[in-house]
């Protein structure tokens, strides 16, 4: 019998996932991996926090412990207590009940769910997005029905962001139009905005009554500081508008497998944010009917103990500070050996990603003559870098720099 | 008092925060003004009422989820010592898209056959998903994707959340004939006259085993008479198969309609749920698989899965999975899961046997045959 599927064409590989694979196939014991969009430690491997074992085995050793369904929206605790992380405990929005917050799967999952709410009850299906993005961020939002516009974001010509063609951008767009922000440590270039020009931006779009969908994916990682991090969502609500908010513990809990994040959305009222979440519900049921147990019920044990919590933040500080201090030594290191240009974006972008201004033809060089793998578009991941190999960065960059185009 | 605090709080912030005295934020509307609160989930909303209830006599008979002889829920041994095993022992990197191929590979044995040849041939495209409703949803996404003008035939009646699975993945529906209301039993004739009837190609919802919610299952004969008409007809048969292991008691007697299909040589879809026959439910672990012409095919539609998966969530959750793949790689441990369902069909059907004596002791007018008899079809060849 034929297939009803025989028509059905091979998809591309994920150009990301792809980086690793050509990694891993690669024999030369200097090749690094900067593809990777996971924290690794100074020797190259993966980290488990030592708070998320604790919380780990407290749970293993909880008999009373039960593997039921969830509710749909999640875990009570693990959504007050990501409310409060990602607001300030003594966030007006939760003192009012006006928030209401979904545990999702991971930032990916809360994207989606909320997208698919806004498709359902939103008067706007529009979204900007900034140029460039997560690659997975426009599929997200089409698959939900929203259709997608960019507004300039990086300039390549100063590695840094084009905060004039961004106010432009978001000044044309449509009123009621959803703007995709980056909460911080923007995914690829690691490049914000001051704390000067968000105050620009939420003006601009707060006259313009354009919707914030915040991204924040790195709270916590990208400074060291949990409030710094989300300075920028907090300012947005402080000033007592509505707008939604995807949360992620993939990096900064090292919870990346476990699928664990959430979905807020800040409401004029406490009323509107409970029919909100009724709604949210219906989105959900038909998608994985309620949210995976485990890697939330990690994070409440966490959050919920003043202990774990004061050790998770230093773990978090040392995860951050080491990416930081990755950046200082390649710097210094380009500067220390001449390599022609700039390099000071490297210390000023911050989070996992740096884009180099690395071009494609010099990229490709970098991974055949010194098996350097990162993604064609010049960004490495700075948490793929240890003290040890710098050095054989630093001299595959400067003979790309120097010998390609 | 508590409103004077506020006010004057709210008062005072505002004086001090100049922010929020601009573009006079509190006088616009809300955005979500005219959302309406959504109506509460049929199935779940009886749990939620059920815990309201401070009477010492509640019964919950609504929500599917076992229960041993106290009412409690249960976490398997197998599941208990798989987790401990797991604690402490593994990264949390992310799993590919597609899941972990372990828990996958093993899944498909349970489905398929551990000596199916369509697993030795390679041509099975399967994809770990969030359970059955994942999977069911994966399924539906693909179908709309790919056979873009096809409909799903549901039966009447079956779990409600299928209805918005496939709603919300814009595929219309159409209802066949399955309960008879009369006999309590399986309208034979009313569903095989709706699935001659349906348009060649027709895309046919099935439950593997253990019907949800009534409980009615065809024979093994009516199963063949089934896919002989699917055969003649061409209809693509997906099977969502939640209750493996759990209805009998045997893992291979519950697969028996999938067999059935695959001896027939049909190229089905399954969506297969560990959420009863693990307890795992709140694990969210499942998988979805898609029988292809060959591995290049295969490998074609798996990627195709993935593409789905990816703007849903990434890459689905680890836990679950590994629990999976430490349970059914271990003889010793996948030996004790088979025992531990065996139990808990026991206990079910002890309590359809039960249930129904009492009704008949009590002097019941009714007839309640068909309490010990949806389960009894499941034994019979």
């Amino acid at each position: 019998m034929d297939s009803v599927f025989s028509k059905v064409d091979r998809a591309p590989e994920d150009p990301i996932l792809g980086v690793t694979v050509a990694y891993n196939n690669d024999p030369s014991p200097a090749k690094i991996n900067l593809g990777v969009g996971a924290y690794r430690t100074e020797e190259g491997k993966p980290l488990v926090l030592d708070v998320v074992r604790r919380a780990e085995q407290q749970l293993v050793n909880d008999p009373s412990r039960v593997k039921e369904y969830i509710p749909i929206v999640g875990l009570a605790d693990f959504n007050k207590l990501s409310a409060k992380l990602i607001l300030g405990g003594d966030s007006p929005a939760i003192q009012e009940s006006r928030v209401a917050t979904i545990q999702c799967l991971s930032g990916t999952g809360s994207l989606r769910v909320g997208a698919e709410f806004l498709k359902k009850h939103y008067h706007q299906s529009v979204i900007y997005i900034p140029k460039p993005t997560w690659g997975n961020h426009p599929k997200v939002f089409n698959l939900a029905g929203l259709s997608v516009e960019y507004y300039r974001y990086y300039d390549p010509a100063t590695r840094g962001l084009d905060f004039q063609g961004l106010l432009e951008d978001l000044g044309g767009a449509p009123s009621g139009a959803i703007v995709l922000l980056h909460a911080c440590a923007h995914n690829p270039t690691g490049v914000d905005p001051t704390s000067e020009q968000w105050e620009q931006i939420r003006q601009l779009m707060r006259s313009k009554s354009l919707l914030p969908f915040f991204d924040s994916a790195y709270q916590g990682f990208a400074s060291g500081s949990l409030d710094t991090d989300a300075h920028s969502v907090r300012t947005f609500v402080a000033d007592g508008g509505e707008c939604l908010i995807a949360q992620s513990y993939a990096k900064n809990m090292g919870l990346y497998g476990e699928r664990v994040g959430a979905l807020s959305i800040v409401c004029k009222s406490a009323d509107v944010a409970s029919k909100v979440e009724s709604q949210v519900k219906l989105v959900v049921r038909p998608m994985y009917s309620s949210p995976p147990i485990h890697g939330a019920s990690i994070v409440a044990t966490i959050l919920k103990s003043s202990e774990m919590y004061n050790d998770w933040t230093i773990e978090l500080k040392g995860m951050a500070d080491r990416i930081i201090s990755m950046r200082k030594q390649l710097f210094e290191a380009l500067q220390a050996k001449g390599t022609p240009g700039d390099w000071s974006h490297i210390i000023k972008q911050i989070g996992m990603f740096t884009f180099t201004g690395l071009n494609k033809e010099q990229v490709a060089f970098m991974t055949k003559e010194f098996h350097i793998y990162m993604t064609s578009d010049g960004r490495i991941s700075m948490a793929g870098l240890s003290s040890k190999t710098v050095p054989h960065l630093v001299d595959a960059i400067h003979a790309a720099v120097t010998r390609v185009g | 008092m508590a409103m004077a605090m506020t006010i004057r709080n709210a008062a005072s912030r505002r004086a001090m925060n100049p922010i929020s005295a601009d573009f006079s934020l509190r006088s616009m509307s809300s955005w979500w003004k005219n959302v309406e609160p959504a109506p509460k989930d049929p199935i779940l909303g009886v749990t939620e009422a059920f815990l309201a209830d401070p009477s010492p006599d509640k019964v919950n008979v609504g929500v599917g989820a076992y229960r041993d002889d106290n009412g409690k829920p249960v976490v398997l041994e197998c599941v208990r010592e798989a987790e401990r095993r797991i604690a402490g022992s593994s990264f949390m990197e992310y799993l590919p898209m597609g899941g972990s191929v372990k828990m996958v590979e093993e899944t498909l044995k349970l489905a398929y056959g551990d000596d199916s040849e369509f697993i030795k041939d390679k041509r099975i495209a399967a994809v770990q998903a969030l359970s059955g409703t994942g999977a069911c949803r994966l399924f539906a996404d693909f179908q709309k994707r790919f056979c873009p003008g096809s409909q799903i035939y549901i039966p009447v009646p079956t779990w409600s959340n299928h209805h918005n699975i496939w709603r919300d993945a814009d595929v219309p529906q159409k209802t066949y004939h399955y309960y008879h209301p009369e006999t309590k039993g399986l309208n034979f004739s009313g569903l095989m006259d709706d699935v001659k009837n349906a348009p060649e190609g027709s895309f046919f919802l099935l439950h593997a085993c253990a019907h949800n919610p009534t409980g009615v299952d065809p024979t093994d004969e009516q199963w063949r008479e089934i896919s002989q008409l699917f055969k003649a007809k061409k209809h693509f048969a997906f099977f969502d198969m939640a209750y493996q292991g759990f209805a009998s008691g045997d893992p291979a007697r519950d697969a028996k309609s999938i067999r059935i299909f695959l001896e027939d040589g049909h190229h089905i879809g399954i969506s297969q749920s560990y959420a009863k026959n693990m307890g795992l439910y709140g694990q969210r672990v499942g998988c979805l698989s898609v029988l292809c012409e060959d591995e290049k095919q295969a490998v074609t539609v798996k990627s195709q899965l993935q593409q789905l998966a990816r703007p849903m969530y990434s890459n689905p959750p680890l836990h679950g999975a590994q629990i999976v793949s430490t349970i059914l790689g271990d003889p010793e441990l996948k030996s004790l899961w088979l025992k531990e369902v065996k139990i808990m069909a026991d206990r079910i059907i002890g309590m359809r046997t039960t249930l129904r004596e009492s009704l008949e002791k009590l002097g019941s007018p009714l007839s309640w045959e068909h309490v010990t008899k949806q389960w009894a079809n499941t034994k019979t060849g």
